[in-house]
């Protein structure tokens, strides 16, 4: 490490004082300036801030965004997802590695490009989508490939034709139709005691709208009676279930409603920091909002004595993921939040008794945030008024895949599939995974079920499929993204994923007999039941829902074999042939 | 002075927990054995290997992190949960390279232990054939690392017992592996022999040198007694 290099580390330490708690932001920064975090680097850092060598080792290799090794100068992460290749992001991976002359997950010679997959960016309603260093690329066609190149050889802009996000926000409703008055909700709030607001949301009936559907006002109640040093509100931001793009869409349409609901909670709560986690992939949005905090804490909407109420002090701070879809579970986002490896925690405690800096902490997602600032702004009985009994108000439906309007629907709960399959132009679908890979594969025998809490509860991910499609791939795909994304730290999870997917090559290879798909129903069934946190209890859900609703796609892919060997001769065989440099002489050794 | 106590019931058997006990420490003083790999009574439970996973008032939990509270209805020794985790100890068999036959821990194994405890008998799942190098940079101690369950004992006790922080886990996933020192050689870090880390390795990952056949194979101990015999002995004897 050069005298300057370790001037630029020192400097980038001094940003944040050297706090060992933002270690996020010291490693993403250390990452942008020099492409990666280094051995070097990793002990710098670990003296400047006092923690040792491994929790910083063990931080960094935990992200997707952070290489201790040397990668290209520009990185170019393809979104890889069902709905990606339908729309025909493997051409366009064929087309970047034809151009750069290196496979997907290689460097170029000359260092200059580093291509590879990555985990859903966010952007299902805009595919085939990617990201170039930290600009988004949207519908891409193979023809678009060799002038986004020569754009990042020569350091130009990124062609508009590709280089820009569309907004998502196709069908608005009752919660975003309207004016957004920055602070209006607020100040409805302020003219309230802050057990009132608590009450006012425990009487509009919010449920978290990130899937789990936790009632919001209980969560307030829980956080505000529990003692603490400090009240922190943590806005969940990352964003990670495939075919979601919802609160990419608030924050880039509506973040006004998302941080006036932020500082509501703020006031309800007694919390006097907010945070907002937000993922790596929307690095693009944090210039933006962070200068909409900026531009509220001079209109008096954020900091010291907020909208002249003395003793109202609330400010927010965004930090920024490094891909890890886990962080999305509550306890490992705190836990990133902390500046460690984005792990779960075991429960009790809750975070509303012991979350960020064991503090007292509400995390909420952004949908939820911006349901809230509107309840204080409109009444609870007006968001009681929408939706079902038992599932108030509006869902904010991510759509993508087969239909003609893809993109953010809202539409007021206990809307049937069909009816939402008829308003995004989807007649002939055969298939939607609803709720994202963690959530449910649907049949048109169910497409007559409502979406509510109470009956088909989802965090909006809506991918259609139509009858063309192999749904057991599909399966497939899920069951590799739940590999990639697992955070190892239990083992049912760690070890089940990577033998669930395993087992779903056989099926699709067709290979499998009935035997194996019953081992195989077991095995989804005990990583559900064993695995630590929502991840792994949820991973197996592709494979569970799909022998559950599509039982003759497993039929048709039978094999008529009494058995099959797990591992085929040619593998076993696979090292001995390495070594003896040719293939064994028995013919049916071969097969 | 007398902490105060909760009740509560493990297969319908009544247990008394005192105040701050998890559900297994609980049923470990009141002879009421739950399979466990990763918990060791020294160290902060870290609920890796979910092996002590109780159906606990209708759900799924791991006894070692939950809180004993009054009223709780646990079930431990069911069909079902033995099948969960002899399907759990199998995975853990098929992910790192166990070969019992030879292995130096074999008979003070407590995977193995839990292998015959649970019958498991030849894995169902296809084997992951890791291949890492083993460490034997050590004067005193090697690492293999194809062995590691990751139960993160070592870990804690570094840490809360050796006040060292020799090791630590990276990547993640099943990409995920035990690392030393940020990423250096156990002969150039601050470990000893002697360290508590050194000691509470429930398989033959960390190995002292020239130890290993001090105590003959048959004379070990899992081959005098099956795993959690030392606790279930405890059964309705008089509490100390």
């Amino acid at each position: 490490m050069t005298p300057s290099d370790k001037t630029a580390i020192d400097a980038i330490l001094a940003t944040v004082h050297a706090d060992p708690g933002r270690l996020m932001d010291i490693l993403e920064a250390v990452q942008r300036r020099f492409g990666r975090v280094d051995a070097e680097a990793i002990a710098a850092i670990a003296h400047g801030v006092g923690l040792p060598v491994e929790d910083v080792t063990a931080t960094v290799t935990f992200y997707a965004f952070l290489d201790t090794g040397p990668r290209g100068h520009h990185r170019i992460r393809l979104s890889r997802t069902p709905v990606s290749f339908l729309k025909g992001a493997r051409a366009v991976a064929d087309a970047f590695e034809a151009a750069l002359g290196v496979s997907m997950g290689e460097t170029t010679a000359d260092g200059l490009f580093t291509i590879q997959w990555t985990s859903d960016i966010g952007m299902g309603d805009q595919e085939p989508a990617a990201l170039a260093d930290e600009h988004v690329l949207t519908a891409m066609a193979p023809g678009d490939v060799p002038a986004i190149i020569a754009a990042l050889r020569a350091s130009r802009p990124l062609p508009a034709k590709n280089a820009r996000v569309t907004p998502s926000l196709v069908q608005a409703g009752p919660l975003l139709i309207g004016p957004v008055v920055a602070g209006a909700g607020i100040r409805a709030a302020l003219a309230m005691t802050p057990d009132q607001v608590v009450e006012t949301i425990t009487a509009s009936k919010l449920k978290g709208r990130g899937g789990a559907g936790f009632p919001t006002g209980l969560k307030w109640r829980l956080t505000r009676k529990a003692a603490g040093v400090q009240h922190y509100i943590v806005c969940n931001a990352d964003e990670g279930e495939p075919g979601t793009f919802k609160d990419r869409m608030l924050l880039e349409q509506f973040p006004d409603l998302v941080i006036d609901g932020m500082t509501i909670a703020g006031y309800a709560l007694g919390g006097g920091e907010g945070l907002l986690y937000l993922r790596g992939e929307y690095a693009y949005l944090l210039k933006p909002l962070s200068d909409l905090l900026a531009k509220r804490r001079q209109d008096g909407l954020l900091g010291a004595g907020i909208l002249g109420r003395e003793g109202f002090d609330f400010d927010i701070r965004i930090q920024l993921g490094a891909g890890a879809y886990v962080c999305g579970e509550e306890s490992s986002l705190l836990e990133s939040l902390e500046g460690k490896r984005g792990t779960p925690r075991d429960r009790p405690p809750f975070p509303t008794e012991r979350g960020y800096l064991k503090q007292p902490t509400a995390i909420d997602n952004v949908e939820t945030l911006a349901c809230a600032a509107r309840i204080l702004e409109r009444g609870a009985a007006w968001f009681t008024a929408l939706g079902t009994d038992k599932s108030s108000g509006t869902k904010l439906m991510c759509v993508s895949g087969d239909c003609a309007r893809p993109g953010v629907h809202e539409l007021a709960f206990g809307v049937t599939v069909n009816e939402l399959l008829d308003i995004v132009g989807a007649p002939d679908a055969a298939y939607v995974q609803f709720s994202g890979p963690s959530g449910l594969a649907v049949a048109p025998k169910d497409f007559g079920r409502r979406i509510a809490y109470e009956d088909l509860s989802t965090g909006g991910s809506t991918m259609i499929f139509g009858p063309d499609r192999d749904v057991l791939d599909i399966a497939l795909q899920f069951a590799d993204f739940f590999v990639d994304e697992s955070c190892g730290w239990c083992a049912p999870c760690r070890v089940g994923t990577t033998q669930l997917k395993a087992a779903m090559e056989m099926i699709v290879a067709g290979r499998a007999t009935r035997a194996d798909i019953a081992a195989t129903h077991a095995l989804a069934g005990m990583v559900a039941r064993m695995s630590r946190c929502g991840l792994g209890q949820t991973a197996p859900n592709p494979i569970l829902s799909t022998m559950l609703n599509f039982p003759e796609a497993y039929e048709a892919r039978l094999s008529a074999a009494d058995f099959n060997p797990r591992v085929t001769l040619r593998a076993a065989l696979g090292e001995a042939v390495s070594v003896q440099g040719h293939e064994p002489i028995l013919a049916e050794a071969a097969t | 002075m007398t902490l105060p106590t909760v009740t509560f019931t493990v297969d319908g058997a009544r247990v008394t927990a005192t105040e701050g006990q998890s559900v297994l420490e609980a049923c470990d003083a009141a002879g009421a054995y739950i399979p466990r790999l990763c918990y060791h009574a020294d160290l902060q439970p870290t609920g890796t290997c979910r092996l002590c996973t109780c159906v606990i008032n209708g759900r799924h939990a791991a006894a070692c992190v939950t809180p004993a509270a009054a009223g709780m209805v646990v079930e431990n020794d069911t069909a079902a949960l033995t099948a969960d985790r002899r399907t759990m100890i199998e995975m853990l068999f098929v992910e790192g390279d166990h070969p019992c036959p030879y292995c130096v821990a074999s008979g003070d194994c407590e995977l193995q232990a839990l292998g015959y405890r649970l019958r498991m008998e030849s894995p169902t799942q296809p084997y992951l054939w890791p291949r890492q190098a083993i460490d034997s940079s050590h004067p005193d101690v090697f690492l293999d690392r194809d062995r590691c369950v990751f139960c993160a004992r070592c870990i804690e006790a570094s840490r809360l017992e050796d006040g060292k922080t020799v090791f630590g886990f990276e990547g993640r996933g099943i990409a995920m592996r035990l690392n030393v020192d940020g990423d250096g050689r156990l002969g150039d870090s601050q470990f000893a022999a002697i360290d508590k880390a050194a000691k509470v390795c429930p398989v033959a990952c960390i190995v002292i040198k020239r130890d290993g056949y001090r105590v003959p194979n048959g004379a070990r101990r899992f081959d005098k007694a099956m795993i959690g015999a030392d606790i279930e002995a405890r059964r309705g004897a008089p509490k100390p």
